[in-house]
């Protein structure tokens, strides 16, 4: 038995040890067990699980439901899968929102994908789809009937009350008794003056929708709408070959376009056991920067606009024009380069691609104090932005924020230091750490970061190999059974793939870790109790990506 | 020059000395000839126009639609409106490099009731719907849609998803499509120039737009059976 699983029946629990994950250790718990043996597992010093890093349900077919929670602990650097079971019939598992901040969202989307009742949840709303939507989508059995759900032609409904589920189905439809207030937390007080900003509001960064309870001008509270941009993915990449979901994932988080499809296809090609040409690796991990830094570059120009500085927004664009000009070259594409494949890259890179980039790490640092001379000196913003939406380190872990903005807080979360995968380990650049947690240093953590992955490329370009750009696999890519977990650093934290496979050329079930829905779940959190205005900031200084949150 | 009762005038006849266009549909201002009120008026703006014509004065004849039309195709204000990728390289499309004020689109505003044109800028979910109905809804006539991307299309890579509308032409009239996944900057702004073109040829004064395409003798001749039929 091993170290967790031992821990954990010191302290009483039933579990089974299943067979474990790619080396990590798997528990199956069951529901009425899953509470207190999650309490013990976060608080018990020797497990110390404070992270919960991804949750994904899957319909294991005809029997059950099961819903498989992924723990990390920062501490100990060590990581538990532990897999929970529920009845089709009567599906229920009790709620650990209350210790992880981070599944509070997860488990309402898996309500919204699957309908499992995640019991005593203060919050069971639908997360992505429509309260008056018909059906769970993700499960098997869901068929995408037109008439089911014809397109609306009026607003969604909405309450001011939400659902709470309790045991043996005591809440079953979420909308029969909306006036009996035993079974529904409220959101909204009767007194609340609630203001709506979005889903079309040019400051919400896309078409996220924040209902605003106000006091004069200083926020109570805000209750975060997604699904605007909820287009099914994770579902049609059941329909699709394992080379088809490729696509799928540059529209996800647009701005992280080759990280993301670097996730999906090393997660296939562990599956595989496919060995990824050296060159290969060098250019993933080249085109992997340059995307992050065309990022924090279209971060500082959206967030400077969105504090009312039109000039930075066209600084940011015209230096971002040239990394789009050093994508084209090689990929073909500016925004979406659909260009790493299972096996390597698409096409070798540019005969000219090493000179022009190395030109152009040689021009980013000089216009870099440009930017901080118009901006980051500027007495309103620093007014604007220095202790404004807080977030300290431990919030951030149990948000299971990620990234730059978690790195801002000193939490030190680089993937790319923590579990090195491509050519990370063979280079040398320092991992950005602020200590305030506010919004000025969730922008400096970006603007630093630029510089590091400015020194990143440098060393690539100086070690970059000859030799193969990708090694081809068989024509039908056909994953062995079982499961697959592959997590990069994307610009915006951590981007994880999850398959499962029962050995077919398409996945069984397909997650993606979202790395914007943490950010957008800490809003509430960080924007309550400042002023109108600051809510504009802080959700800039997060700097989600809509179309990743919802998939 | 004399003209006579309901007499049309042939532009022809004017060509030398005022600038007509030798077209059919932009004669309205020289259709004040019919009636006899009115004719006498035009015939004193005619001749009017002719000495001043005979005095070498700079005078241009022509008709207001081309004014007004030349003006608002020139002017027209988009809605801030993107959903996902292509709302990235609209951003583009408006910052330096590629830089649509040059052709009079800069004014980006963010309320749909100050805006010319929506760019429906990526894909349309069911949520979205209703929100994208309503905003159309709220923008005041004369108003134009353009439908970036091939998700606002067809529903693009998406189309076979669950909760992805069909195309926005199915909730909201369409003028231009620009296909792409996304549309290179370059096509956009191909896409506003159609607009404009688009424009240009309207009647602002009323009068139809469009012309319904006249049906051929076979069309008549089902159509005439179905009516029979019935």
């Amino acid at each position: 038995m091993n170290k967790l699983a031992t821990c954990l029946s010191k302290g009483g629990f039933e579990f089974e040890t299943l067979e474990p994950i790619q080396g990590v250790e798997t528990l199956g718990i069951k529901p009425d067990v899953w509470p207190l043996a999650a309490k013990f597992l976060k608080e018990n010093p020797e497990t110390d699980f404070d992270f919960l890093c991804f949750v994904v349900g899957v319909d294991e077919g005809e029997a059950r439901l099961s819903v498989l929670y992924r723990l990390y602990s920062y501490r100990h650097r060590h990581t538990l899968l532990v897999r929970v079971n529920t009845s089709r019939e009567v599906p229920e598992i009790p709620t650990v929102s209350r210790l992880w901040k981070a599944a509070f969202w997860e488990e309402r989307e898996i309500f919204d994908f699957f309908g499992i009742h995640f019991l005593e949840h203060p919050d069971m709303r639908r997360l992505y789809l429509r309260s008056d939507w018909n059906g769970h989508p993700l499960r098997k059995d869901y068929a995408p009937d037109e008439s089911l759900n014809p397109v609306a032609d009026t607003a969604e409904p909405t309450s001011d009350t939400v659902p709470v589920f309790h045991e043996h189905g005591a809440t079953n439809s979420p909308h029969a008794n909306i006036d009996e207030a035993d079974d529904y937390n409220r959101l909204f007080g009767k007194e609340d003056y609630v203001v709506n900003i979005g889903p079309q509001h040019p400051a919400t960064h896309g078409v996220m929708h924040f209902k605003v309870s106000l006091d004069g001008e200083t926020v109570r509270k805000v209750d975060v709408h997604c699904g605007y941009i909820h287009r099914g993915i994770e579902k049609l990449c059941e329909g699709l070959t394992y080379p088809q979901t490729l696509a799928m994932t540059d529209r996800l988080d647009y701005l992280s376009a080759h990280q993301n499809r670097h996730a999906l296809c090393a997660c296939i090609e562990d599956a595989l056991g496919l060995e990824v040409p050296l060159r290969a690796q060098y250019i993933r991990a080249m085109m992997d920067e340059l995307c992050r830094i065309q990022s924090h570059l279209l971060f500082y120009a959206t967030f400077c606009m969105d504090m009312g500085g039109l000039t930075p927004f066209f600084y940011g664009f015209r230096d971002r024009e040239k990394i789009l000009d050093l994508f084209e070259y090689t990929t073909g594409g500016r925004l979406i380069q659909n260009y790493n494949m299972i096996g390597g890259v698409q096409a070798d890179l540019h005969p000219d691609f090493l000179k022009k980039t190395a030109e152009f790490i040689r021009y980013l640092p000089t216009v870099l104090p440009e930017y901080h001379k118009v901006f980051t000196g500027n007495v309103i913003a620093q007014q604007r932005t220095k202790g404004v939406g807080l977030l300290t380190k431990e919030e951030a872990v149990s948000f299971g924020i990620t990234g730059p903005s978690a790195r801002a807080s000193g939490l030190s979360c680089d993937l790319r230091k923590l579990q090195p995968y491509g050519v990370y380990d063979r280079v040398q650049f320092n991992e950005v750490l602020y200590q305030g947690g506010d919004c000025f240093d969730r922008y400096m953590v970006r603007m630093d970061e630029i510089g590091e992955s400015l020194a990143i490329i440098d060393q690539l370009l100086t070690q970059i190999p000859q030799g193969e750009y990708r090694v081809k696999p068989k024509p039908v890519v056909k994953l062995p059974e079982g499961r697959y977990f592959k997590m990069v650093e994307a610009a915006r934290g951590w981007f994880g793939v999850f398959i499962e496979s029962r050995g077919d050329k398409y996945p069984y079930r397909l997650k993606f870790r979202s790395t914007g829905l943490p950010l957008v779940g800490a809003v509430d959190h960080l924007a309550s109790g400042l002023k109108i205005g600051d809510l504009i900031v802080v959700g800039a200084s997060l700097d989600y990506v809509v179309p990743d949150i919802d998939r | 020059m004399k003209l006579k009762g309901t007499q049309h005038i042939k532009a022809e006849e004017f060509k030398d000395n005022v600038f007509v266009k030798p077209n059919e549909q932009r004669s309205s201002s020289l259709e004040l000839c019919r009636g006899e009120k009115t004719c006498a008026q035009a015939n004193e703006y005619l001749e009017t126009l002719q000495t001043l014509k005979e005095a070498n004065t700079p005078v241009w004849l022509g008709c207001l639609d081309d004014m007004i039309n030349w003006g608002r195709s020139n002017s027209l204000w988009p809605l801030t409106f993107a959903t996902s990728c292509c709302g990235i390289e609209f951003m583009a499309v408006g910052a330096a490099r590629y830089d649509f004020a040059r052709f009079g689109f800069e004014v980006a505003r963010a309320s749909p009731r100050q805006a010319d044109v929506i760019i429906v800028a990526g894909t349309i979910v069911h949520k979205m719907a209703p929100v994208l109905k309503r905003l159309y809804d709220q923008m005041a006539d004369p108003k134009y849609v353009i439908a970036m991307g091939s998700c606002a299309i067809s529903g693009g890579p998406f189309r076979h998803s669950y909760h992805v509308v069909q195309g926005v032409n199915t909730i909201i009239p369409v003028d231009v499509y620009v296909p792409g996944c996304p549309p290179r900057p370059e096509a956009l702004l191909y896409g506003l120039f159609q607009l404009q073109r688009k424009i240009k040829t309207e009647k602002f004064f009323g009068g139809r737009n469009q012309k319904e395409a006249k049906p051929t003798e076979e069309e008549e001749k089902l159509i005439w059976e179905k009516q029979n039929h019935e």
